[in-house]
């Protein structure tokens, strides 16, 4: 029987570009954890449907590429909040503050790491090192790093992700 | 290129250099751009237009200057200032600065500190004087001449033995001789082999590979290349973390430069040669620093360990012979082929050669990324170069080797830092993070710390490593809660040696590190929370329970 490349599970365009990553590697399967960032990186997250996608693709039991999936911490099954709170816990982080960072969401905005807010506002993760050490306390909200953190100053900018989504 | 291709290469970007009066160097490493560095570069840059001195001053993007708590950082050559936590605000005195000759005071870092001074640069001479992302700055800064030497004038068995005559050892931390390895990969049968750069850095507080792979990528390239040559690999992986996007972006540039300069890929030099290296993404698995572990993830699969031997130099990359190599390890290799193996065994102490690169941070004043010989002390490295702990608190410990390692205490910092010292006060060199805690720090709290960690990290195949782990978390939650009783101790030290031995891999084994070093130097701390429920250091808040 000849085997014929899965199609996409939907005509979304961002497919396009976890394709062009398997092709890149010729449909490798030791490039299983570079298709998984493609997705991740097209999406957000990993989708159940993804998955299935890049197993099909790349010929791959769909239980060995879930176990990768959950394996590596970088890795989301689930879809993130608008926003995104990364709290860095490495060792500098975690004697110059870092505890009162997380003692901080967890009072004000009810999160703990690993939980995205009810209403998909906000999603607070942790990181075991972001490597800025010398700003230390760290935590990086979309993408932006902010150093020498007081619990106050992240409480602010949270609050202004939000009002920003109000307005 | 050849040789001469190379010279020519490297004298026509020193001419086209040598045209500009002034050099405004911005560092753009992680650290300062975090710190804003990248506004700050475009408007030195518009300054620089807008004033007309775009003939005459260069603004360019350059990797670590290593004191990245006055970052963002820029440097102003041939002048040799250099000025700290600059803003766009003060780009109109920079640039005046240039024209009048005079440095502007209140933004000006002394360049005689200690800091500077007691550093010998080796791994990071380039670091904060290339361009990153031009691969003509690193070959007029002397950029793969080691390799071109080596194609010409040397042959593998050549190569490796300066290798081993530097007396080079890993960098990852655990210090095998490099040359041995090496040597073990050449000799082994099989036509097909690999060369792999280990960039996975996990320890938290260490971020040395980061700050090599973003301030000088060529480097560690042609380490990879020399690697190759030297052992007969015709293919390479550099395994990074995709946390790092910086370090990613710039491996990549530099991979696709050296390809069209004829550096890497089929007949390199002209030369019957031929290497390629492909970049594959880590996902956020700290045991992937575990070599058998890193090998799954680059075959695509979960990261677990396997019991070695066979070692990877055996059994390496879909069961052929590989070479497995840290960033700083290979960094080192060019210049030890070009100024000789012995050059290197000549720094630092005749067991533990060459230098060391270190990322200090914690409770320490100048906090950033240092390189030091071999040997030095740590007192040294504290408060000469790290200038002491702020608010002139003490220092109560330093931590080196991250959750490996342990915490060594303030009467033993007159030990000199080599493999060997370190091992035996019950820490390791690790990769380099260094992180000094000081009075206000719970040692007990510490080591939970890092047991949180490892058994977070632990991959759950072996079970005294995944069960293990945990519970000595538990032991230790208790302690810190003043749950504790006089068994507590005991049994940590107990199942910590359970751990240490019977664990699967370097994770585990090392996982009991930081209780039992804690334990050795620290226990009337762990006896105050236990008899009394209470923190000598008053920071963990079990004193509160009571």
């Amino acid at each position: 029987m000849i085997w014929a490349r899965p199609a996409p599970p939907s005509s979304d365009k961002r497919w396009k570009m976890v394709e062009a990553a398997m092709r890149r590697h010729g449909y490798r399967r030791d490039a299983l954890i570079e298709a998984l960032h493609s997705a991740q990186e097209a999406f957000g997250y990993l989708e159940e449907d993804g998955l299935r996608f890049v197993a099909q693709s790349l010929r791959l039991p769909l239980s060995l590429v879930y176990g990768v999936a959950t394996f590596y911490h970088f890795f989301t099954l689930k879809p993130p909040g608008r926003h995104t709170c990364v709290v860095c816990t490495g060792t500098a982080c975690h004697i110059n503050g870092a505890p009162a960072l997380l003692g901080m969401l967890e009072r004000e905005f009810n999160l703990r790491p690993g939980q995205t807010a009810p209403d998909g506002s906000l999603s607070l993760v942790t990181a075991r090192c972001v490597g800025s050490c010398s700003l230390a306390p760290v935590a990086v909200v979309d993408r932006d790093l902010m150093g020498k953190l007081t619990p106050e100053q992240l409480h602010r900018r949270l609050q202004g992700c939000r009002r920003h989504d109000a307005g | 290129m050849t040789p001469d291709e190379l010279q020519r290469a490297a004298a026509a970007e020193r001419d086209a250099q040598r045209k500009f009066e002034h050099h405004l160097h911005v560092c753009t490493a992680a650290g300062c751009l975090s710190a804003g560095s990248g506004h700050l570069k475009q408007a030195l840059e518009q300054e620089i237009a807008e004033r007309g001195m775009h003939g005459v001053c260069r603004v360019k993007g350059v990797g670590c200057m290593g004191l990245c708590s006055a970052g963002p950082l820029v440097s102003a050559e041939p002048e040799g200032w250099l000025y700290g936590q600059a803003s766009p605000e003060d780009v109109p005195d920079i640039a005046r600065s240039l024209i009048e000759g005079r440095p502007v005071r209140r933004l000006l870092v002394p360049s005689d500190l200690p800091f500077f001074r007691r550093q010998l640069k080796v791994v990071l001479e380039n670091s904060g004087r290339v361009d990153p992302e031009r691969i003509e700055d690193y070959i007029a800064a002397g950029g793969y001449a080691a390799l071109t030497k080596a194609l010409s004038e040397m042959t593998p068995e050549e190569v490796i033995r300066e290798v081993t005559a530097s007396g080079l050892r890993g960098r990852g931390g655990a210090g095998y001789p490099t040359g041995l390895k090496w040597s073990t990969v050449a000799k082994a049968p099989g036509a097909e082999k690999f060369v792999v750069c280990n960039a996975d850095e996990g320890d938290p507080g260490a971020f040395m590979d980061r700050a090599v792979l973003e301030s000088d990528p060529h480097r560690v390239l042609e380490g990879m290349i020399l690697a190759a040559y030297a052992v007969g690999a015709r293919y390479g992986y550099i395994y990074v973390r995709a946390e790092y996007p910086l370090a990613v972006q710039r491996l990549r540039t530099a991979i696709r430069q050296a390809e069209r300069a004829g550096l890497l890929g089929d007949r390199i030099c002209g030369t019957r040669f031929g290497f390629a290296v492909e970049v594959r993404l880590g996902a956020g698995a700290f045991v992937c620093g575990e070599e058998t572990a890193l090998m799954a993830s680059i075959e695509g699969r979960r990261g677990a360990p396997r019991p070695r031997p066979p070692y990877p130099a055996q059994q390496g990359l879909w069961g052929h012979s590989t070479l497995i190599n840290n960033v700083e390890t290979l960094a080192n290799v060019p210049p030890i082929i070009e100024r000789g193996g012995a050059w290197l065994a000549g720094i630092g102490t005749p067991r533990s050669t060459g230098t060391k690169v270190f990322a200090l941070a914690g409770k320490i004043i100048n906090t950033g990324l240092i390189e030091v010989p071999m040997g030095i002390r740590l007192r040294e490295i504290i408060y000469d170069i790290g200038g002491g702990v702020p608010e002139g608190r003490r220092v109560k410990a330093v931590q080196t080797g991250g959750p490996s390692g342990g915490c060594i205490p303030e009467e033993h910092l007159d030990a000199p830092v080599d493999y060997e010292s370190l091992a035996e006060l019950g820490s390791m060199m690790g990769s380099g993070g260094l992180i000094v805690m000081d009075e206000g720090t719970c040692m007990v709290e510490v080591a939970r710390f890092f047991l949180e960690f490892s058994a977070g990290e632990s991959c759950g195949k072996c079970v005294p490593c995944r069960v293990g782990t945990t519970h000595l978390y538990e032991l230790l939650n208790r302690v810190v809660r003043g749950e504790a009783d006089a068994g507590t101790l005991s049994a940590l030290e107990e199942l910590a040696d359970v751990v240490r031995q019977t664990s699967l891999c370097g994770l585990g084994q090392s996982a009991p590190s930081p209780v039992l070093s804690t334990l050795r130097y620290f226990r009337p701390e762990y006896e105050a929370h236990v008899r009394e429920g209470r923190c000598l250091a008053g920071s963990c808040g079990s004193g509160d329970k009571r």
